[in-house]
């Protein structure tokens, strides 16, 4: 059975100026065992998605559908939510230094969702927590476990952050950001982690990252979101090698290369994001889009363009794409 | 830790010392001749002279104010010959109206002031703390208007107006308890309460209004926190995240707060105790200057200094124990 | 730190877009003005200043229409039988004192209060003026310069602040007999009002400093006195202006209660503080005496704070607190 099934998910927000769609219509699937990249730009829906799945939202107006394991969880009584947080679902924050609580101890912190969800006594918790901090290459856990969060280097802190998202032993893990606090190096020891956990464990994963470069070492399948909907999505090879929304080769473009060579320019995507207060008309993209400034299209300022399937499991939201069965 | 201590001390001290200096230096390079004030009203020059040469008030200003905080720890001599009196410590000399002790005097008054402002906190933290939380989950209901609007109201109110409200209300229209002036605990606790209600609830009012706003802001700041997200992330019960995640960290600068305005109360709420003639430390500064009893304000000064510095001392050290980012010495 | 989730403006090649119309360019002074106007709270707090400070600047045009000045004294509006309480109902509102007379000596409130009114606004706007050209001054100093001058200036504030300042002041004012009250109440208020707007002051000045347009500046050679005033103080005004607002109310409900407790103002110059203290002997008999000096001190603390409080959620929303 798939493990996470989102279906037509949309996100709003009453504010002040006025409503905030910021995720219009989602869908996508994760499976056990495999990760999904969201990538987008700030503002483009990709962590709202993820707080929606977690049910975290509050005061928002949340539709269409979330499946976990077969339970759906949109319109589901909070406690049975609550009972999946932390214990089947669990989240990896990007900043751990604000997203761990400074005034208790790691251990503190880790053994007290284990005891929430496991019922266990304080001393099992707390062997636990240590054990899981071990897992996640903490060395010295025993001793760390009793130290605080600002006494943790940033590296060790998101490791920690892990731990506390493993120590439940969740089938699927959403990490928002988890490495973009972090040095390159340290960066690529935490998505191993995550990696081998991933093939330990049989998680499934949801990479939210803006970075292309994340998405390319660990995702399976990708979806690019733009303005708060889906621009693009497909297996993540086949995004690489033939991106067909002119967003994401915009992003693709942006990205430095080393098999390219010297003449080959970085190219920024001109303009900003879009105000989801009052979004672009039609196609979300279409006032910074390559393409439509050289051609008017008035297909691109109709309504907002839908996915559709332009090949094998490749869908794109660009209405100027020429479907090749 | 220990050092931390010792250095924060002796910052202390050297605060105190200042505020000594300066308090003592106002008075003494003042015109009122303080010999006169001793004396008394009928009072020869000759006389005049003679106690100026007892209070040593011819010796230059250093010698004077050294001998002042000598005498605060060693105790000193006053006078000589057969008037001599020997004052030990701590000494801060002899009201000139009463011929006491200062020390004895403000001892005396303290208690009225302590009952009076710890009495008052814990209304106005009841009060205050508790409709602030319950604005703050309550964001934007109209129990949170409700409360906004009411603190803001009682805030801008003047003590007095609302002491004298309450005594015509409580005392003129109702009779519900007669006018207030101060029982010893000891003697009749029942009387103590009963005396003390008003001038509680006068003091309270403002600070539970300015407590509540505070709280309020507080807790809404806190619960958007990215550790309250993660705590609710963790699956913990609405109850515990707000509780234990939420709470401990938002009343964090209440528990500051609190510390701050009790050292600066302890040594005396002037015009709540003049509103109802209760016979506190404010009560006594205020009648030792409309007698220019110096040493008495100059006490009185010291105290409250010392009760302020000290509390912030107590209030960094409760937020070090609180949290721990703040535990780098 | 927040997700900048709708912050951003449309702008770029927004073309289509409806918001970008009428969203001309704004100047973040003249959004904060348009969500100040939007607040009717903060409105209303304006109003009741302005009527006030009109008030108080019209005292004698006002007088002279009312035909009683504030020391006039009126012994037929009081009836010397009965203690000189006021004659008639309401403290003795009449045609001839349209909000009745002071118990004993018949003086016409209505005059007193307008004057009082312009003794409470003058110690309360100048010392605010004080306060806020030392705390800028110091506050900017010690954040701006760092080091040495730092510490210095904020162990100085840490003295400042460790005074009992009240009954300091109170000291103060009652040694010193033979001087101007009126300069020496400013004068005192602003001498212990100064540290609490420096230490906000200082700790912007210290995050700006690091910002990089003022790093940038410093690169290019520009003077530190040119940075100060045209990248620090810019910057800065928000916060002034909020502080300051907040700084008023307190300051006329210290003016008051020095006057009250009979180390402020002296008679017979009328002031607020006076008339409360005045009238409270005669709470049971006369509430008007009372009711009148003290509602006037209620609204213009009232107006302060709403317009302070919105003034602060209009230039700073974050609320800087320190």
């Amino acid at each position: 059975m798939t493990l996470l099934q989102v279906t037509d998910l949309s996100v709003e927000f009453d504010t002040a100026e006025g409503v905030v769609r910021a995720v219009r219509g989602v869908d996508f699937t994760v499976e056990r065992g495999r990760t999904l990249g969201i990538v987008g730009e700030s503002g483009s829906g990709k962590s709202v998605t993820s707080l929606a799945v977690m049910g975290l939202h509050r005061g928002a107006r949340i539709g269409g559908s979330v499946r976990f394991d077969g339970t759906e969880l949109i319109g589901a009584p909070e406690e049975t939510v609550r009972r999946l947080r932390g214990r089947r679902i669990a989240m990896v924050f990007q900043d751990a230094l604000t997203a761990l609580h400074p005034y208790f101890t790691i251990g503190d912190q880790i053994a007290e969702a284990y005891r929430e969800h496991h019922g266990a006594s304080r001393k099992a918790a707390r062997k636990r927590a240590v054990d899981v901090l071990g897992d996640v290459g903490i060395p010295e856990p025993a001793r760390r476990a009793g130290e605080y969060p600002h006494e943790f280097s940033g590296g060790m802190r998101q490791r920690a952050m892990i731990a506390l998202a493993l120590s439940c032993e969740p089938d699927l893990i959403i990490a928002d950001e988890p490495t973009t606090a972090l040095d390159v190096t340290v960066q690529a020891q935490v998505l191993d982690l995550l990696m081998r956990l991933q093939q330990d464990r049989g998680l499934g994963i949801v990479m939210i990252t803006h970075d292309l470069g994340v998405i390319a070492r660990v995702a399976d399948d990708v979806l690019v979101m733009y303005g708060g909907s889906a621009a693009e999505q497909a297996p993540a090879d086949r995004l690489f090698a033939d991106p067909r929304h002119p967003y994401t080769r915009g992003l693709l473009d942006s990205l430095p290369r080393l098999d390219a060579g010297d003449a080959t320019e970085l190219r920024a995507i001109p303009g900003s994001p879009p105000s989801l207060l009052a979004p672009p008309a039609g196609c979300a993209f279409h006032p910074r889009c390559p393409v439509y400034a050289r051609e008017r299209n008035p297909l691109c300022t109709g309504d907002r363009p839908a996915l559709r399937q332009v090949g094998d499991a490749h869908h794109n939201a660009c209405v100027l794409d020429e479907v090749t069965p | 830790m220990i050092g931390y201590l010792l250095r924060r001390l002796l910052a202390m001290a050297v605060t105190l010392l200042v505020i000594c200096a300066l308090t003592f230096a106002i008075f003494y390079l003042l015109p009122s001749d303080p010999a006169a004030q001793f004396c008394g009203k009928d009072c020869s020059a000759e006389r005049i002279e003679l106690v100026r040469q007892q209070l040593g008030l011819n010796d230059p200003l250093v010698v004077q104010f050294g001998r002042y905080v000598v005498g605060i720890f060693a105790g000193q001599t006053l006078g000589s010959g057969p008037y001599a009196v020997r004052c030990d410590f701590p000494c801060f000399g002899y009201s000139f109206q009463s011929a006491q002790p200062v020390w004895d005097l403000m001892m005396d008054r303290l208690p009225t002031s302590a009952s009076l402002a710890v009495g008052a906190a814990v209304l106005w933290l009841l009060l205050g703390v508790s409709a602030g939380v319950l604005a703050a989950l309550r964001r934007g209901t109209w129990v949170d208007r409700t409360v906004m609007v009411t603190t803001i109201g009682l805030s801008a109110l003047p003590v007095y107006f609302i002491a004298m409200i309450l005594l015509y209300l409580v005392v003129t229209v109702t009779g519900l308890l007669p006018y207030p002036r101060y029982i010893a605990f000891g003697e009749d606790p029942g009387g103590w309460l009963a005396n003390l209600i008003m001038p509680w609830t006068t003091l309270a009012v403002m600070y539970a209004a300015l407590y509540a706003r505070m709280t309020r802001n507080s807790v809404i700041e806190t619960l958007a926190e990215p550790y309250v997200r993660t705590a609710r992330a963790k699956g913990l019960p609405e109850r515990r995240v707000v509780g234990k995640h939420g709470l401990r960290p938002a009343l964090t600068p209440v528990a500051t707060m609190l510390g701050m305005d009790l050292g600066g109360l302890l040594a005396g709420a002037l015009i709540t105790e003049s509103l109802f003639s209760l016979p506190g430390v404010g009560k006594l500064f205020a009648d030792s200057l409309n007698k220019a009893d110096q040493p008495v304000i100059m006490g009185i000064t010291l105290l409250a200094s010392f009760f302020i510095v000290s509390s912030n001392l107590v209030v960094d050290l409760v937020y070090a124990w609180i949290d721990p980012r703040a535990r780098l010495a | 730190m927040t997700a900048p989730l709708a912050t951003a403006p449309a702008g770029g090649a927004g073309a289509a877009d409806p918001a970008t119309d009428s969203a001309a360019p704004a100047s973040p002074w003249a959004l904060a003005l348009s969500r100040l106007r939007r607040q009717k709270a903060a409105m209303t707090g304006l109003a009741i200043i302005v009527f006030f400070v009109l008030a108080a600047l019209l005292a004698p045009v006002l007088t002279a229409i009312s035909g009683k000045g504030p020391d006039d004294l009126d012994k037929k509006a009081v009836n010397t039988y009965l203690g000189g309480l006021p004659r008639g109902s309401l403290g003795g509102i009449s045609p001839q004192h349209w909000l009745g007379v002071e118990p004993l000596l018949g003086r016409d409130i209505f005059a007193r209060l307008l004057y009082g009114a312009q003794i409470s606004l003058l110690v309360a706007f100048s010392s605010a003026l004080l306060i806020t050209l030392i705390g800028t001054l110091l506050g900017v100093t010690a954040g701006y310069f760092g080091g040495r001058t730092d510490a210095v200036i904020s162990r100085f504030m840490d003295v400042m602040m460790s005074f009992p300042s009240l009954i300091f002041m109170i000291a103060l004012l009652s040694v010193a007999r033979d001087v101007n009250r009126l300069l020496l109440l400013i004068g005192v208020l602003s001498l212990f009002g100064w540290p609490y707007i420096a230490r906000v002051i200082r700790g912007q000045t210290l995050s700006l400093r690091h910002r990089e347009y003022v790093e940038a500046a410093r690169a290019c050679g520009t003077s530190s006195g040119r940075i100060l005033l045209t990248e620090i103080l810019p910057n800065l005004t928000g916060t002034i202006i909020v502080y300051v607002t907040l700084a008023i109310p307190g300051l006329i409900g210290a003016e008051a209660a020095l006057t009250y407790l009979g180390v402020g103002i002296r008679p017979p110059t009328p002031s607020w503080g006076q008339m409360i203290a005045d009238s409270v002997l005669y709470y049971k008999v006369d509430p008007m005496f009372f009711v009148l000096p003290s509602a006037c001190l209620f609204l213009v603390v009232l107006a302060f704070t709403l317009l302070g409080d919105a003034l602060r959620d209009a230039l700073d929303p974050k609320g800087s607190r320190t």
